[in-house]
């Protein structure tokens, strides 16, 4: 099978679970792992290959340019990385069935599990750095999702977001260390930056380089100083921590220090910082791990230590510390995931983990016993288990290390740090499984049903096999992955139990021997251990997170307090300084162009302009005034653009002119009428001088263009002589907007889409709650008079609709040659509709308005897009306009241009943006105007008579009965009517219940 | 002599566009103001239409169309808003 479809397996199965959970919890499982199956079967068949020392490959080119290929490959090191994912992933697939409970959503669950698998998968099979990143971020918030499973859980949801903020920060300094890398070996496919060892290591930027990849890798394996994550983040599920925090993606890390073991180890920066790090982690965190009662904290902070163990080998740099990287990578994930599941069968079955409660167990459930035990005797490295092979392998290239020139300092390190870890082995096992049976656990527990204990039972397993026969088991697989680690080449030594008497024997004695005599003095110490004063992780990690909040809420605050006028005058100062800047240093040449002459109407049109303006700056705490002057300004810009030959834009300025003002009344509606003199007569006359300043910059800045010929030849050039022969069209502006820039205009019609639906949102949310009280309570601050819908409108309303709408047809049909198009013919229509609901009110239009203006939106940007995508089809990029011209008998001959069909997007588009958000707008008045109802019928307030609010539309207006129920337009007509329905029927029942109160 | 007849039309209307906008900056209530203001667009369409004759282009003949024909929504609804406050009921 393609490594791609390996990788990309898991994320197309992962709805599947989420959608057969309803036929329940074993097909949910089934299906996972049927998924998971599938994806390991097709890695298998790959093996052989691999084995031989081939490599797999798909390579797709998603972004050459960019150096972001979808390249695929399967080598030793993903071969043996990708079967430990799936494969474990398989077992955890079964043991979570029986550790979830009924009440847990199982089916979401499995498809986080499938995610995050996923991203595993294609982290260690990628063959592009930039690929791998993607998965990288992936892995990261997959067990975000993962980790806070239990949403209810405080823990869980805390542990899950410092999860994601440390690895998270991790993923962007490996981002920024993987470019370097890429940069430096001019490429970004990792077989290739692989080939580039001298290159990489002779550049200057290799240490940055370095220190940033290691700080996604030590953030993602857990080691010190970011160890602190891993721990909190064992609230989640007993199988995710298993499967995330010991087999897979901890070990993410490890495998990107794998990956690029072959160009960045060898140098003394690699192994001071990287071994250095890992013997740290492997001794702090095993000690810490000695005094953890929580049973999966012990194992947390074991899994750290060994985390740190193999880093640690992958620091060395040798052939010999990768081997046993290698092999403890294998070994480590056999036995702590089976340790983690036992440990979540314990807290399943007795209702607690915590090791100074559960005692005794062995008796009480042999078989979990048996498991735990093998893995634990592993993990303490005892000879005739898999733990013990890589552990002497690792004391022995610890004995051959030495750390500045100090021979003893890390073979006794390393023997600490396997003392330590044979004490809370032994701790592990002792204090639950041995001693008197305890008796006060939640429930009395019993070894779990066959299901769940299957999958840690194969593990242990797997632990004895590899324990007893090294070379048979695991030795082609070590054999293959150290050769891919170390760059190929390589050829391993046979695996076997005892290599005589060797120094690292001696260690592993004394690790073994010191550990028992640990235990044996266990309570003294964590007596000692307690009582002294400890760095809290969690506390300080909160304290920085706090600060780094406070930190950017000053700096968001003092830039964005919601103050427009600050805003306006920022970016004012800042545009007239840099525009100050750029007069004072650049140059400017003398003027070329004469000034047109002036005739009469070109001056009444100024003088119209600058009173209007003028007048709004004065009168502007008057809005209807400051409205009305608007509506001049607006006015004089249409004849404006007529008197410079700008049809298009004149009939585009004239319909927005009148939706604007349709708006701005609209919101004015519940605005005061005069706005109050807030500012200081300081900040007024400072104010007053930095807008005239600008003012005569801008007039200056325009002066200076239209009097001087353009630096440049204009673009208007080639867009008048090819409208017409690329696109067929006359009318150039038309033809810019649906064909030379038709993706621009294609990207504005769906953010105007998005804003309509925005403004639709926003007033949604504000009919709700308390906004939505406040509304009902509100009261209009001026008296009303006339006639809700004066018969006089109504008439002349309905008379202009298919009129309105006619023009409406031939401005959009004649676009393309002539002044007109989608755009202004939707406003037209818009403008049309909008009379109605003026005239009829809203009620009486939207029960005749068939379609919702959602699906005009929609329906917009979906014809929009598949005539552009058409294109494609002929082999044309995206966009590209086609046209011909036709005969029919009986008609001239005629043009038809795809760009129509595009246009017809845009034009509903326009049509539904505007209607969703005026009548967004207007349901605001709406919902008022039902206060305002009950208001004139008694003296309580709408808010505090809740039928009032379905009974007070009910009451209004002129229509038969049918059309008064109040259409929910978003829902269908007849899901509200029923709606409104039960609410009455629910008041009435209310009504009787209360009839003795009055 | 359409010559003649244009600059007398376009002065006439000129005149005109003065003195709205003296009524819209200076008259007793709003609903006067928004009066001028309709009268400014009817003036305006005039305005584009003698343009065009001026031009001897057709072209401009649709922008008139559609200030006649919209023209008088922006009118209806600050005369809704005065009266009612809200202009969609």
């Amino acid at each position: 099978m393609s490594p791609a479809l390996i990788a990309a397996l898991p994320f197309l199965g992962a709805a599947l679970p989420s959608i057969l959970i309803r036929t329940g919890r074993n097909n949910a499982a089934a299906v996972s792992a049927l998924i998971t199956g599938l994806a390991l079967l097709g890695l298998l068949l790959n093996l052989p290959t691999v084995l031989a020392g081939g490599v797999v490959e798909t390579r797709i080119d998603w972004l050459p340019w960019l150096g972001l290929n979808v390249n695929f490959w399967i080598d030793g090191l993903g071969m043996l990385f990708a079967t430990l994912i799936l494969g474990i992933g398989l077992l955890i697939i079964l043991y979570a069935r029986y550790y979830l409970s009924n009440r847990d959503p199982v089916g979401q669950f499995y498809t986080y599990l499938l995610l995050f698998q996923g991203a595993m998968v294609g982290i260690v099979l990628s063959d592009n750095i930039l690929l791998l990143l993607i998965f990288w971020e992936l892995t990261s918030l997959s067990s975000f999702l993962l980790i806070g499973y239990w949403k209810h859980l405080p823990e869980g949801r805390q542990g899950a977001r410092m999860a994601l903020t440390v690895t998270g920060m991790g993923g962007l300094s490996m981002i920024a260390g993987m470019l370097i890398l890429g940069h430096i070996a001019g490429s970004y496919d990792i077989s290739e930056i692989l080939k580039h060892k001298d290159a990489i290591q002779a550049s200057p930027l290799y240490l940055p380089a370095l220190l940033l990849i290691l700080g996604g890798a030590f953030t993602k394996s857990a080691q010190f100083p970011f160890h602190f994550w891993l721990p909190h983040a064992m609230s989640a599920p007993t199988p995710v921590s298993a499967y995330l925090h010991s087999a897979t993606m901890v070990k993410a890390g490890l495998f990107l220090m794998a990956r690029m073991w072959p160009v960045l180890s060898g140098t003394p920066e690699w192994f001071y910082i990287v071994a250095s790090v890992g013997l740290i982690t492997m001794l702090l965190a095993a000690l810490i791990a000695i005094f953890k009662h929580d049973m999966k904290a012990l194992l947390a902070f074991s899994t750290v230590s060994h985390l740190g163990l193999i880093t640690f080998m992958l620091g060395l740099g040798t052939e010999a510390g990768a081997l046993a990287a290698v092999f403890h990578i294998i070994n480590h994930a056999t036995f702590k995931a089976a340790l983690f599941m036992s440990a979540g069968i314990v807290d399943h079955e007795a209702g607690t983990r915590d090791l100074t409660r559960v005692s005794g167990l062995r008796k009480l459930m042999p078989i979990t016993f048996a498991i735990a035990t093998i893995a634990a005797l592993s993990m303490a490295g005892i000879p005739l288990f898999n733990g013990f092979l890589s552990k002497e392998m690792m004391l022995e290239a610890a004995f051959h290390t030495s750390w500045l020139h100090n021979e003893w300092l890390v073979p006794a390190l390393a023997t600490l740090a396997a003392l330590f870890s044979a004490t809370y082995a032994f701790r592990f096992i002792s204090h639950a499984f041995f001693g008197p049976v305890s008796t006060d656990l939640p429930k009395t527990p019993h070894d779990p049903k066959f299901g769940m204990w299957l999958s840690p039972a194969f593990l242990a397993v797997l632990v004895v096999a590899i324990g007893l026969f090294p070379m048979v088991i695991a030795g082609p697989y070590v054999q293959m992955a150290t050769n891919a680690v170390v760059g190929g080449g390589y050829h391993m030594h046979e695996l076997k139990i005892w290599h005589g008497v060797t120094p690292a024997l001696f260690m592993s004695i004394i690790a073994v021997v010191g550990g028992l005599a640990f235990l044996a003095a266990h309570a003294p110490f964590q007596k000692i251990w307690d009582a002294m004063p400890r760095p809290e992780a969690k506390v300080m990690f909160d304290w920085v997170i706090a600060r780094a909040q406070a930190l950017s809420d000053w700096v968001t605050q003092g830039l964005h307090n919601g103050s427009m006028a600050r805003y306006l005058m920022l970016f004012t100062v800042a545009s007239v300084g840099a525009g100050l800047y750029a007069f004072s240093t650049g140059m400017i040449g003398a003027p070329t162009r004469e000034l047109t002459p002036v005739n009469g109407a070109a001056i009444v049109a100024w003088i119209l302009v600058l009173s209007a303006t003028l007048c709004i700056v004065a009168f502007h705490h008057n809005r209807i005034l400051a409205l009305v002057m608007i509506g001049i300004v607006g006015l004089t810009v249409s004849i404006s653009f007529i008197y410079l030959s700008a049809p298009d834009l004149a009939l585009t300025q004239i319909s927005v002119e009148v939706v604007t003002t349709v708006l701005m009344l609209l919101a004015l509606n519940f605005l005061p009428k005069v706005t109050q003199i807030e500012s200081s007569r300081f900040k007024i006359s400072f104010d007053v001088a930095l807008s005239v300043f600008a003012g005569a910059a801008v007039t200056g800045l325009i002066y200076a263009l239209l009097t001087r010929d353009f630096a440049f030849p204009t673009m208007s050039g080639y867009m008048l002589d090819n409208s017409y022969n690329l696109a067929g069209g006359d009318n150039v502006v038309n033809v810019i907007l649906v064909d030379f820039r038709g993706y621009d205009t294609y990207g504005e019609v769906t953010v105007l889409g998005i804003a309509a639906l925005v403004i639709f949102a926003l007033t949604e949310a504000l009919l709700q709650g308390a906004s939505s009280r406040k509304l009902i309570a509100w009261r209009p601050d001026v008296a009303r008079g006339g006639d809700k819908h004066p018969l006089m409108l109504l008439v002349v309303t309905r008379v202009m609709m298919p009129i309105a709408l006619v023009v409406g047809l031939y401005i959009f049909l004649r676009g393309h040659n002539q002044p007109g198009g989608g755009f202004i013919a939707g406003l037209v229509v818009a403008i049309a509709l909008v009379t109605q609901y003026m005239a009829s009110g809203f009620a009486w239009t939207q029960a005749r308005q068939k379609v919702y203006y959602h699906v005009l939106i929609a329906a917009g940007v979906l014809v929009a897009g598949i005539t552009g995508a058409g294109a494609l089809f002929n082999d044309m990029p995206f966009l590209t306009s086609d046209f011909g011209y036709v005969k029919l008998p009986g008609l001239d001959k005629f043009e038809l241009a795809t760009a129509a069909g595009f246009d017809l997007g845009v034009f509903l588009g326009v049509v539904g943006s505007v209607m969703l958000a005026l009548g967004g707008l207007s349901r605001l008045a709406r919902r008022a105007a039902m206060g305002e109802q009950e208001g004139e019928n008694g003296p309580h307030i709408a808010a505090e008579k809740p039928e009032a609010r379905v009974l007070a539309p009910l009451a209004a207006g002129p229509y038969p009965p049918e059309a008064k129920v109040p259409r929910r337009w978003w829902k269908t007509a007849r899901a509200a009517k029923e709606a409104t329905q039960a609410e009455i029927a629910a008041i009435h029942e209310n009504k009787k219940n209360h009839g003795g109160d009055h | 002599m359409i010559t003649y007849a244009l600059i007398f039309a376009i002065a006439c209307y000129s005149a005109a566009l003065i003195f709205n906008l003296y009524r819209v900056i200076k008259s007793p209530g709003v609903t006067d103001r928004v009066l001028a203001l309709d009268t400014m667009a009817v003036n305006a369409i005039a305005m584009i239409v003698l343009f065009g004759i001026w031009e001897g282009t057709a072209l401009f003949f649709e922008a008139s169309v559609l200030y006649a024909m919209t023209g008088f929504v922006a009118t209806v609804a600050f005369a809704k808003f005065i009266l009612r406050g809200d202009i969609i009921e």
